[in-house]
């Protein structure tokens, strides 16, 4: 299977090692992710005025990237995926928003493409059986909380492909790599995403809820498929113990990482340096 | 809180103007408060999400575009997703950033960010809180 892939921003950048981890593992499964020969920003954010047409034009020059390479378009930052989605929808549902962003990109995006989350793929396309067939390095004993974050839950009807308010295709695929994914009931909860450029003390307050949750469960790791929640999570850690006495950071991986090293494969590019709390000692004792 | 209502301050111009942006229908909350209960930045709000929606269905939006909480409002979509009434408040959050930005001006300003912070934070951190932040 060969699907066009639109990484975005941030994988290309500081969340590196998300990209590398995944594309390596679609290709161990057979499933080839195709980068749009070209690409722009999409925005990072859905615009919620209704009027905001103009902030519709960089996803809906996405769309356009991808339906010149066919029908189906693959994305990994759930930021991503949550923008260029709403977006196809809303020029689906309104043929007077679709003309005028065709007129204003000078092109004619024709609202063909399905926009599919990465973990949406591996489950049904790829199909989680097959993954657990592939894994050759399984990740017994090791405890993890899966964290969907908002992106690919919210709002349901427009971007969900699982229980919104009880999602489980991320314990599902971790199950598969051999983890153990706990319940607990900040799965879903926001990190803060944006506030963190501005109001420093709620987002670490929203971070303190989520680890410290996964934390009562025993978790050994907090896995998410979202960049700025893993940025969030992560680097929030660093001054955690001076507000919260005795707390014990836990490393916050993405689940492309994880299923990369279930299945074997060359993990040196997979961005390991780049996280606050160091995922080595984890890693060394899944052997 | 004990205020004055008439016909013309509960559908002033500043109430019409954030059903145009937002496209929502404001009488449409009956105040469960459902939305309040289940946002993950209530703690750090000075004004509930319900409050913000009950002072604008009463024409006082000068106190909502006075008040912390949309700011503090991370898009999150929890409250839509659980209103009973299909009331998206993250879409009336944001019309009301909006208005306090257009009025107000910028809520972020790039030169006040840490140099850290530009190297250290993901791309899709600034582009979202500048899409926010900044008219
Ligand atoms: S959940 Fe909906 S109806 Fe209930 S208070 Fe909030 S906006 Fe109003
Ligand atoms: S969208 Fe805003 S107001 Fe609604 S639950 Fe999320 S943070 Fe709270």
């Amino acid at each position: 299977m060969r699907i066009a892939y639109f990484p975005g921003c941030t994988l290309n950048t500081t969340a590196k090692g998300f990209d590398n981890a995944l594309r390596a593992s679609f290709a161990a499964l057979g499933a080839e992710l195709v980068e749009l020969p070209e690409w722009n920003c999409c925005g990072a954010t859905f615009p919620l005025l209704v009027d905001n047409m103009l902030d519709l034009a960089a996803p809906t020059r996405v769309l356009l990237a991808a339906q010149e390479q066919g029908d189906r378009l693959a994305v990994a930052c759930t930021m991503c995926y949550n923008v260029i989605r709403r977006t196809n929808n809303r020029l689906r549902a309104d043929a007077d928003a679709l003309e005028k962003l065709n007129y204003f990109i000078e092109a004619e995006y024709r609202g063909g493409v399905e926009v599919l989350d990465v973990l949406q793929i591996l489950r049904d396309d790829v199909g989680f059986e097959a993954v657990q067939a592939a894994v050759k390095q399984p990740l017994t004993g090791l405890k993890v909380a899966a964290y969907y974050g908002c992106m690919v839950l919210r709002p349901p009807a427009e971007v969900a492909y699982d229980d919104p308010e009880n999602p489980h295709a991320l314990d599902d695929l971790l199950r598969a790599l051999g983890a153990e994914p706990v319940e607990w009931p900040h799965k879903a909860e926001c990190c803060g995403a944006y506030l963190a450029v501005k109001s420093k003390e709620a987002t670490a307050e929203m971070s303190y809820r989520i680890l410290s949750s996964a934390q009562r469960t025993g978790a050994q790791a907090v896995v998410t498929n979202c960049p700025l929640c893993q940025f969030n999570l992560d680097r929030q850690q660093l001054d955690m113990g001076r507000r919260h006495g005795g707390y014990q950071p836990v490393p916050v991986l993405y689940f492309s990482q994880l299923l990369g090293v279930a299945l074997g494969l060359d993990m040196a590019d997979f961005g390991w340096e780049r996280h606050y709390v160091d995922v080595r000692p984890l890693l060394e004792s899944l052997g | 809180m004990r205020v004055k209502l008439s016909a013309m301050r509960v559908r002033n111009e500043l109430v019409r103007r954030i059903e145009e942006l937002s496209g929502q229908d404001l009488l449409a909350c009956y105040q469960c408060g459902k939305c309040s209960a289940g946002c993950p930045a209530a703690f750090a709000m000075d004004l509930l999400p319900s409050q913000v929606i009950r002072l604008v269905q009463l024409g006082l939006v000068e106190e909502v575009l006075n008040a912390k909480t949309p700011w503090f409002c991370a898009a999150c979509q929890t409250c839509y997703a659980r209103c009973p009434k299909g009331v998206d408040l993250s879409r009336i959050m944001e019309a009301i950033r909006e208005i306090a930005l257009q009025e107000r001006g910028d809520y972020l300003v790039i030169e006040e960010i840490p140099a850290e912070e530009l190297a250290e934070f993901p791309q899709l951190a600034f582009i979202s809180g500048f899409r926010k932040y900044t008219a």
